[in-house]
């Protein structure tokens, strides 16, 4: 296994205890802040160069996001690394019981192609900040992102915690790495096969696998211009892009206009020529999309452009769910409109998938936006708005069966990568109030030990 | 197995358990069967492991209790939305994270604290709204079937089905999809049920064990800490995945170590430990066996004493155990302590860290920064400074192991958490759609800029606070300036009203 010297060291670092105390952790966040700002240039060129990323998402995703991240960790840091107190019982009055915050230890995180900084940047913010050592393994796909994380981030960070180590798939066999929680963002598929790997050593698993949604009804111009913009951003590559919508057939009428518009609105009559709008990132996900455009009627775009991996900003209609774009997420810059009768069939359609990552609901009224968050089941949910959420670090961000496993972001990033270590600090004293509790027993010790010992409900009286 | 789950996730999306009422109520009848079938429920663990009733009660019928007040009182304020903070892009917004069922869970129990492994992690499910499938373990028979046989006479028989049965059923069982499984049991099972679950990636919470050290300082009240000592290893014959697995100390006291140790044994279970009524058995033969196995070799400094028929091996100590025997291989699991001597508590750090995490550590001492030491520098699932076990009693603490002793945790709040999903919901207006031109295309540095004030967190707020005060200032300056007159006839007639009043005397 050419990777088991590398994780030994790791290990040995590791136990070692120097990326334990606050300041080593410090240290290596302000030094990510500086390859963030130092290398800025490099990484707007590296993901123009993967995918034709608009060097406005790729500031917004890559740079902003990054350090709004790297900054709430370090002004939280030392609150959240803290023994937290906890309540106690009577038996424990005099003791100190607190949750003590252990790192892990050696952690793995597995980043994917859309958004190749942010992905695997904002995990390693929180293990780092959790005391962990990390090996990151940054994706194959964004050839010129992984070439600029492989030889520039090992520059800032200490060489022994962060070791980037580019390798194509499929994945080598017997891929020991013993005591790791992981974190994976990719398809359903190797999903799995990064889980079973993982799981056959018996370690906690963070995934989110991308999924599908939207639904929209209400105040059409506003709606469209928000769906386009959370759609057609990185060129429909996102995990959280509406993968579909769901409206009803005057509805469909409407939006179809107003998406036009938004579309013009954004990237002008023709969007091959706009920098503002993305490529796709490679031949096999660009022969995989186009595939999908047979599926019902194309109403808006269309258009694609094999040499530069362009696919215009579509809309089709008039889908239906047995359609090949139904079957998997689109990944794209695809938007199929599925026509229901009312929102008691959008719910139930919904529910009889699998759960998405997120599901976005559009209405005047709030009654129906609280309706549809009730009665369905996502990672997330974001109500009148697309993507919105993920920009709040106090909302934990994760999926839910299918859609994945555990959240992050923030400070659940740094939950995520610690341990929380129950610790009940005792007296040695009064050793006479324990004799309760030992052999040979009776009832009445019993009867004292239950009075100390119980919790009892509220409103029974007390004075009994 | 594939109908008993389909009924359950029927009934589950049918949608009853959701309400709050329903869970109650689930878990006021769980509480009515507890203590109207206390009886049967203490014969049947006595049946199973040869417990007293008074040890039985205390050990799982009064943490189950406790569990089922903490949750019928915490439960509304547990199931609430939590409101988060947010930015200035999202201030007219909602933004909070929502608990929710997970859908249908799996809990296996396993045969040492029968009913209370069962119970436990069954009242958090339950209050987060789940349908449970309950699979209490095969090895303690009776337990098994009593609880098959009185859940569903007190709670719905279709969201809380029970399956009884061996490796074959539980095999079954695992095939189908669940939405979270909690394992209580060993490491080698609890990774088939780790693979089982990836294959619907299911995640899982498992609950289970290892070698829990004890390290025992020079500077410490030996009576004491060995009395507690003594009291959690041998309770329930040994069996109990957070004893006290072996005992680490300095050569000095070895020999203290024992004699008190012996001094407390008979101080609890009298000259004739067999015949005491306070001390179990092996659950059997298989585990007597092995137990006996670890003996081999070993310099016995009391206790040995086995006898095959009824199970029964009496508390032992061994004493300079070297780290490479059998006994130091595997979890004991049974009542046999083996004393191993380091020379200071470095070498006992050390030790610790070489070896798997455990699923809780001990250490005794009176010097505080000792017992800190130990706990910054090792890692384990829990810890109990100064005592051992009693950190599973507080359920404030999440209970739960670390690398090959588990992964999650549980116990009051975190069964609830375990058992939920947290949704994060941010919900817009329609309205303001013009502030959101900042982020749409056409892309503009200005626009950028935009951006980085509005999600940039770097905001101080006592900044914002001087800012707006400034601010406020300035206007009620204007506002003063410009309606002097209005003002100045406003503040005679307030005078002259205080006057009228008498106020002013008083004064």
């Amino acid at each position: 296994n050419p990777y088991a010297g590398l994780v030994n060291h790791l290990r040995t670092a590791w136990l070692s205890g120097k990326t334990r105390p606050m300041e080593y952790r410090v240290a290596q966040l302000e030094a990510v802040g500086r390859f963030l700002d130092e290398k800025k240039e490099d990484i707007l060129e590296a993901t123009a160069l993967d995918m034709g990323k608009p060097s406005f998402e790729a500031y917004f995703t890559e740079i902003l996001l990054c350090k709004n991240e790297l900054n709430n960790t370090l002004n939280n840091l030392s609150h959240w690394m803290k023994d937290e107190n906890v309540d106690k019982n009577l038996v424990t009055q005099l003791d100190s019981a607190f949750i003590r915050k252990d790192p892990y230890g050696v952690v793995l995180i597995i980043a994917p192609w859309n958004y190749p900084i942010h992905l695997f940047l904002v995990p390693l913010i929180g293990a780092i900040a959790a005391g962990n050592c990390v090996v990151v393994k940054p994706s194959e796909t964004a050839k010129s992102t992984e070439r600029l994380v492989a030889e520039m981030l090992s520059c800032y960070l200490d060489n022994v915690r962060s070791s980037p180590c580019p390798c194509p798939w499929p994945w080598p066999r017997a891929v020991v790495f013993p005591t790791l929680p992981c974190t994976h963002q990719h398809h359903t598929i190797p999903g799995f096969r990064c889980c079973c790997t993982s799981f056959r050593h018996a370690q906690p698993v963070s995934t989110c696998p991308p999924a599908r949604d939207a639904v929209g009804t209400c105040d059409v111009h506003s709606v469209a211009r928000r769906v386009a913009w959370g759609l057609f951003f990185n060129a429909g590559q996102t995990c959280i892009a509406p993968d579909y919508v769901l409206c009803s057939l005057e509805m469909q009428e409407k939006l179809m206009p107003a998406l036009r518009e938004a579309i013009t609105e954004f990237f002008g009559s023709n969007p091959q020529e706009s920098p503002d709008f993305g490529r796709i990132v490679g031949d096999k996900q660009f022969r995989r999309i186009r595939a999908l455009l047979c599926s019902g009627r194309v109403a808006i775009g269309g258009q694609t452009d094999e040499k530069e991996r362009y696919i215009a900003p579509t809309v089709l209609a008039d889908v239906l769910p047995s359609d090949p774009a139904m079957q998997e997420e689109i990944f794209g810059p695809i938007l199929p409109i599925v026509v229901v009768a009312n929102m008691d069939e959008a719910i139930d359609f919904i529910n009889a998938r699998p759960q998405p990552l997120v599901i976005y609901a559009f209405s005047c009224d709030s009654k129906v936006v609280n309706q549809v968050l009730e009665r369905t089941s996502s990672g997330g949910f974001c109500g009148n708005d697309t993507l919105m959420h993920v920009t709040l670090t106090s909302l934990p961000f994760g999926g839910i069966g299918n859609s994945g496993l555990g959240k992050y972001h923030s400070k659940f990033t740094f939950d995520t990568f610690t341990h929380h270590r129950g610790c009940l600090h005792r007296n040695m004293g009064l050793e006479a109030l324990n004799t309760l509790r030992y052999p040979p027993y009776s009832q009445q010790k019993l009867g004292l030990l239950t009075a100390t010992c119980e919790i009892k409900r509220k409103g029974m009286c007390t004075l009994l | 197995m594939q109908q008993i789950v389909g009924r359950a996730r029927a009934a589950f999306n049918s949608g009853r358990c959701r309400s709050l009422e329903f869970r109650m109520q689930q878990l006021k009848a769980v509480e009515r069967m507890v203590r109207e079938k206390e009886k049967d429920i203490l014969a049947a663990i006595k049946a199973d492991l040869h417990k007293s009733g008074v040890n039985a009660y205390s050990h799982e019928i009064l943490t189950v209790l406790r569990e089922l007040a903490l949750a019928m009182d915490k439960l509304p304020s547990w199931a609430a939305p939590q409101p988060v903070e947010k930015n200035l892009l999202t201030m007219r917004d909602e933004a909070y994270i929502c608990r929710e069922p997970l859908g249908v869970v799996l809990i296996i129990g396993a045969w040492n604290y029968p009913f209370v492994l069962v119970m436990q992690p069954l009242i958090g499910a339950i209050a987060a709204g789940n349908a449970v499938v309950v699979k209490p373990s095969e090895m303690s028979e009776n337990v098994a079937q009593l609880v098959a046989d009185l859940l569903p006479q007190y709670i719905d028989r279709e969201l809380y089905p029970v399956v009884t049965g061996g490796v074959p059923e539980t095999t079954e069982l695992l095939k189908q999809r669940f939405d979270h499984i909690l394992y209580t049991g060993n490491s080698a099972v609890g990774k088939i049920v780790m693979a089982a679950a990836a294959k619907h990636l299911t995640p899982v919470t498992l609950e289970l064990g290892g070698k829990s050290p004890c390290y025992i300082d020079k500077d410490c009240d030996l009576a004491v800490a060995c009395r507690r000592i003594t009291w959690g290893k041998y309770m329930n014959c040994g069996q109990t995945c957070i004893a006290p697995d072996y005992v680490l100390c300095d050569p000095s006291i070895q020999s203290k170590v024992v004699e008190n140790i012996k001094a407390t044994l008979q101080e609890f279970y009298g000259e004739d430990v067999k015949s005491s009524p306070d001390y179990e058995r092996i659950i059997n033969r298989r585990h007597f066996k092995r137990i006996l196995g670890l003996l081999e070799g070993q310099k016995i400094a009391y206790g040995g004493e086995t006898d095959e028929a009824s199970c029964f091996i009496a508390p032992t100590v061994l004493t300079d155990v070297s780290p490479e025997s059998k006994v130091m291989e595997e979890e004991i699991f049974g009542p046999v302590l083996p004393i191993l001597t380091v020379r200071s508590v470095d070498e006992a750090i050390e030790f610790i860290n070489h070896r798997e995490k455990p699923l809780a550590l001990y250490v005794f001492s009176n010097n505080k920064k000792l017992i800190k030491r130990v706990i910054s520098e090792t890692s384990s699932g829990g810890v109990t400074g100064n005592d051992v076990i009693m950190h599973f009693f507080l359920s404030t603490l999440p209970f739960g192991g670390v690398g090959n002793s588990g992964v999650g945790a549980y116990h009051g709040k975190h069964t609830f958490e375990t058992f939920s999903h947290r949704r994060s919901c941010l919900i817009k207006d329609l309205k303001m759609e013009g502030a959101n031109k900042l982020r749409y295309p056409p892309g503009s540095q200005k626009k950028v800029d935009w951006a980085k004030f509005f999600l940039l967190k770097r905001f101080n707020k006592g900044q914002i606070g001087l800012v707006i005060l400034a601010l406020l200032g300035i206007v009620a300056a204007v506002l003063i300036k410009n309606h002097q007159s209005l003002l100045k006839r406003k503040a005679l007639l307030i005078v002259l009203a205080v006057q009228r009043l008498g106020w002013l005397s008083v004064w």
